[in-house]
């Protein structure tokens, strides 16, 4: 199959944005994106969507975003794989493309969490599960990631200590980021201090709901050296994979096969192994959730995670700088925009244009976007040439 | 019945709905396939493997051991005036899997990976529906001794 190229990219800041719709947050990416890659719109013939429908009171986002992104009659659809809707909607645009349906197709992942009301959103909270058989004992999301935290503790001897230390790091970088939501430096104790949300969970190592955007452009070979030029970043390997629902059917309690599979297929398809990766997104919607990607993805070895993080292996410096952007903790998770976003990150880095927090000479990079607790992810691995 | 399980309910129509009936007359039921033989805890009506829809509850000792657990301090909706409440998976000795919460014989501060724990069915008290669970017990412990 051919290559595909990314030749635009843009994200809004991410936080509570009470002052636009949620196709007005999309507007806001889309036109970052059109002018990062000097693109004009007429040229891109279709619109994949990444977003959960349940947390906007719009039906049928893609509807009013084509429609305000003014590209009708051109097709659009959303894909949704739960927090990795963003990235799913990525893979759809680059199939569509290496299928030869379209030359360049634009990719909007977009979210707002601030709409619902409290009690809208704790009886989300309530359904994240396997509904018939987990629910009706009151799991949450967080519910669910402290239990693999408490596996992998008692596996691995992994401390609270090192948990923080992975909220540490990325409220660090979160600092350097304008996008990001939090950009603010804590301490180690400041994170354990925190209060209790899901022992051994508490706070701080938890990201927090918000509301963004993130567009991406992507195009055929052809295309994208016309349109790029030496700008194109590559995404030279895509690798997808599910995993149960229901945690009752995980045998692994101490990371995500999915993640393992579809790093596997990335790292194939693009021929590089773990250790060629210069810079990484991986999906820390939890703390532990970011020492189990290290892991999966063959960062570090298997329970390695927190060490690997203690010894600041996973900072600019380290062997594998992760979530030098302030990650999901730091950026805020719109769960649609988050894989977009990541993917907008990563070409930046590859370009060399992200000043204070940039991997020097960082050519290879990687996304690893989770959805649930698992049930969807998808690895992406980019090079610029 | 489906809708007796559990303390909030979102699924009360399934293929499975015997199972609530036999957990309020203190059954712990999972599927055996009519067809294979493969059996499947929680129940299901489609063998995963063979594809039949023919199946018969089988009856679990509801015996096993803690896989992993978590205190939950931020509750969904329904569930607010019960926190904190202790969850926990259990590996059952017949093999699948159960989440249930932990009941008064564990010793909370002492929980740990790997002990044996019992499913106990059990029937919300002061609740004028049907309403049925399950928690997790120290061994020995029977429905009627709690």
């Amino acid at each position: 199959m051919g290559r595909v190229g990314i030749i635009g990219c843009g994200q809004t800041a991410f936080g509570r944005r009470s002052d636009a719709t949620v196709q007005e947050l999309a507007f806001e990416a889309w036109r970052l994106a059109l002018a990062d890659g000097g693109i004009e719109p007429e040229i891109v013939e279709a619109t994949v969507v990444g977003s959960v429908p349940e947390y906007h009171k719009q039906r049928s986002l893609p509807g009013v975003i084509q429609e305000y992104l003014d590209l009708n009659p051109r097709p659009v659809w959303l894909t949704e794989a739960a927090c990795a809707s963003g990235s799913a909607a990525l893979r759809t645009a680059c199939l569509a493309v290496q299928a030869g349906a379209h030359h360049v197709v634009a990719v909007i992942g977009c979210q707002k969490m601030t709409e619902l009301e409290t009690a809208e959103i704790l009886g989300l909270m309530g359904r994240v599960g396997d509904v018939q058989w987990e629910s009706g004992f009151g799991t949450t999301f967080p519910g669910y990631y402290a239990m693999f935290a408490r596996r992998h503790m008692h596996e691995f001897g992994t401390t609270a200590d090192q948990l923080a230390a992975v909220a540490v790091k990325n409220h660090h970088y979160g600092v350097l980021n304008p996008k990001a939501m939090f950009r603010k430096e804590i301490t180690l104790a400041k994170a354990r201090a925190s209060e209790e949300v899901s022992s051994p969970l508490c706070v701080y190592d938890c990201c927090a709901n918000a509301d963004g955007a993130a567009c991406v452009i992507v195009a055929d070979e052809r295309a994208a050296r016309a349109l790029g030029r030496d700008r194109v970043v590559w995404l030279d390997g895509m690798g997808c994979s599910s995993d149960s629902m229901s945690i009752l059917r995980r045998h692994d309690l101490t990371g995500l096969p999915a993640t393992r599979a579809a790093a596997a297929q990335a790292y194939a398809a693009a021929g590089v192994t773990a250790n060629g990766i210069q810079v990484a997104d991986v999906h820390d919607c939890f703390t532990i959730a970011e020492i189990m990607a290290c892991e999966d993805l063959g960062f570090c070895d298997r329970g390695e995670g927190g060490p690997f993080v203690e010894a600041r292996q996973s900072y600019i410096g380290g062997a594998h700088p992760v979530n030098v952007d302030g990650g999901l903790k730091a950026k805020g998770h719109p769960i649609g925009a988050t894989g977009v976003a990541m993917t907008c990150e990563i070409v930046a880095q590859l370009r060399g244009e992200c000043g204070a927090r940039q991997v020097p000479g960082a050519t290879v990079g990687l996304t690893h976007n989770v959805g649930g607790i698992g049930q969807y992810c998808f690895v992406n691995v980019l090079r610029r040439d | 019945m489906f809708e007796w399980f559990g303390l909030v309910n979102y699924c009360p129509h399934t293929k499975v709905a015997g199972f609530a009936r036999h957990l309020k007359e203190g059954r712990l039921m999972g599927s055996r396939c009519d067809a294979c033989g493969r059996t499947c805890f929680p129940p299901r009506a489609d063998c995963p493997v063979c594809r039949s829809d023919s199946f018969s509850f089988a009856e679990y000792g509801g015996g096993g051991t803690l896989a992993t657990f978590t205190r939950i301090a931020a509750a969904p909706a329904g569930f607010e005036a019960r926190v904190p409440f202790t969850i926990g998976v259990v590996d059952l000795d017949e093999g699948g899997r159960l989440l249930a919460w932990c009941g008064r014989t564990l010793d909370e501060a002492s929980l740990a990976i790997g002990q044996r724990v019992q499913v106990v069915p059990r029937l919300f008290e002061e609740c004028e529906a049907i309403k049925v669970h399950y928690t997790l017990e120290a061994p020995g412990t029977s429905r009627a001794g709690t």
